[in-house]
């Protein structure tokens, strides 16, 4: 059966890797192409490439950095930040990248979900999920790349997962923003929920700290995939090193 | 020794191209039929759907130039997908180069669709377990086990990672994502016309 991904992701601001905590104080903590290419050495399944300023800016992802990750790397790889078109999805694609992830613009026009995926299949379009939990109920965030233009939607993150689905998005994110960079795991109640409305594959993101929050989420959730940043950009443990623990715990994974 | 990379209008064709150039062969991205006819080794990759990329051969006029073809070929994902007689995706008929048709994956509560991420990959042939690996996949459609499979995977149940017959080679997996299994298997491809059991 398919394995569990392991999944860095590169927030880059200003043609540089920063992590911030709960999605605010950005700060650099790398170059891209070389913590690109340490992870896909290193045994990451996936990469996830994040262009912060885009979505908050109403500019797109620096198309130059698309074409020379894809350069340095061999697994699968993944562009967020300032997609809205087609066009734009078409040129990300040619680059190099095998899929798009959205979130705003496909707030803004849901119809671009289903644009995306009868043009370039399901696999290539994934939702990125912004959820902040207020008073118990779990609520979408938007242009959450910068703390000033954030915002709550008054739209339940259950709803969107069931439409976005319908629409033929091949994989969400769920970005749990209270754990975001603060490396306490993951949100697991979040995941259960919303889990339960779910049958395409599902990313755990925001909170992972060390293994035991990977063996946490694999084994208490049916996610698919677990994202993570501020653990491997401050080389706090490899991606081998906690691939190793997880295949100690029987959790499914390439090696 | 060329190598020629149909292009079918579906994107990522550099991902392929950088794949194959790491392998030490010479590249050209195509659509025309004598560049095809006249290359040592043919791949048509696919990203998007059965049906665009049937139509971007249609209206290229290379069904005919492929099927004729007697150099290895190798059809990625989707591009495996059309060497068929036809697939579920937007019931599209295909070349029919190879015998069977293509299914959908069933979501269940065991299986999401579309499957996406490394799945372990079996050689049939106990000569190439060399090339038992995990491998990257996403699709939502498969090619059941047959006679052409050349590997199988799991994903609920047991389906063709890899196909072959004669000539025409398929792999359902994407080598050119799959690290240095991908390399490894995109060698096999090429060394078709040596001495393979070393694999």
């Amino acid at each position: 059966m398919i394995t569990k991904r392991i999944i860095p992701c590169l927030d880059v601001k200003e043609d540089k890797v920063v992590k911030g905590v709960q999605f605010k104080n950005h700060k650099i903590v790398g170059s891209i192409l070389d913590l690109a290419e340490r992870y896909s050495n290193d045994g990451a399944d996936e990469l996830v490439f994040y262009d912060i300023s885009a979505s908050t800016k109403g500019s797109i992802v620096n198309r130059e950095w698309v074409s020379k990750i894809a350069e340095v790397i061999n697994i699968p790889f993944c562009v967020a930040g300032g997609i809205k078109t087609l066009d734009d999805a078409k040129e990300i694609l040619n680059l190099g990248a095998d899929k798009i992830s959205i979130n705003t613009p496909a707030l803004v026009n849901p119809k671009l979900i289903k644009e995306l995926s009868d043009e370039f299949g399901s696999q290539c379009v994934v939702i990125g999920m912004d959820v902040k939990i207020i008073d118990n109920e779990a609520y979408l965030f938007a242009k959450t790349g910068n703390e000033k233009t954030a915002y709550s939607t008054d739209i339940l993150a259950s709803n969107w997962l069931v439409k976005v689905q319908e629409l033929g998005a091949g994989e969400v994110v769920i970005n749990a923003m209270g754990q975001d960079g603060v490396q306490q795991g993951y949100d697991i109640d979040l995941l259960q929920t919303l889990e339960k409305f779910c049958s395409i594959p599902m990313i755990a993101s925001g909170g992972a700290g060390g293994p035991q929050d990977f063996i946490d989420v694999f084994k208490k959730t049916n996610v698919d995939g677990a994202l993570a940043a501020s653990i491997f950009h401050r080389n706090k443990f490899s991606i081998g090193e906690i691939k190793e623990v997880l295949k100690y715990n029987e959790i499914n994974i390439r090696i | 020794m060329t190598v020629a990379i149909i292009d079918c209008g579906g994107a990522n064709l550099r991902s392929v191209q950088r794949a194959v150039e790491l392998r030490s062969m010479k590249t050209i991205i195509t659509n025309n039929k004598d560049v095809v006819s006249n290359a040592s080794f043919v791949i048509l990759p696919g990203v998007g759907s059965a049906s665009s990329v049937m139509n971007s051969l249609k209206s290229n006029s290379l069904i005919p130039t492929i099927k004729n073809l007697t150099q290895p070929v190798l059809g990625i994902c989707i591009g495996m997908h059309v060497l068929f007689d036809h697939s579920e995706e937007h019931d599209t008929e295909c070349m029919g180069i190879i015998a069977g048709n293509i299914k959908k994956f069933k979501p269940d509560i065991n299986i999401k669709v579309p499957q996406m991420g490394w799945n372990k990959v079996t050689f049939n042939d106990s000569n190439k377990n060399k090339l038992d690996d995990y491998y990257y996949f996403a699709n939502s459609y498969y090619s059941p086990i047959s006679n052409y499979a050349l590997a199988t995977a799991d994903y609920s149940l047991p389906y063709s990672a890899a196909v072959q017959s004669n000539n025409f080679y398929g792999c359902q997996f994407h080598p050119e994502k799959s690290s240095l299994a991908g390399q490894k298997f995109l060698d096999y491809f090429f060394n078709y016309n040596e001495n393979i059991t070393s694999y």
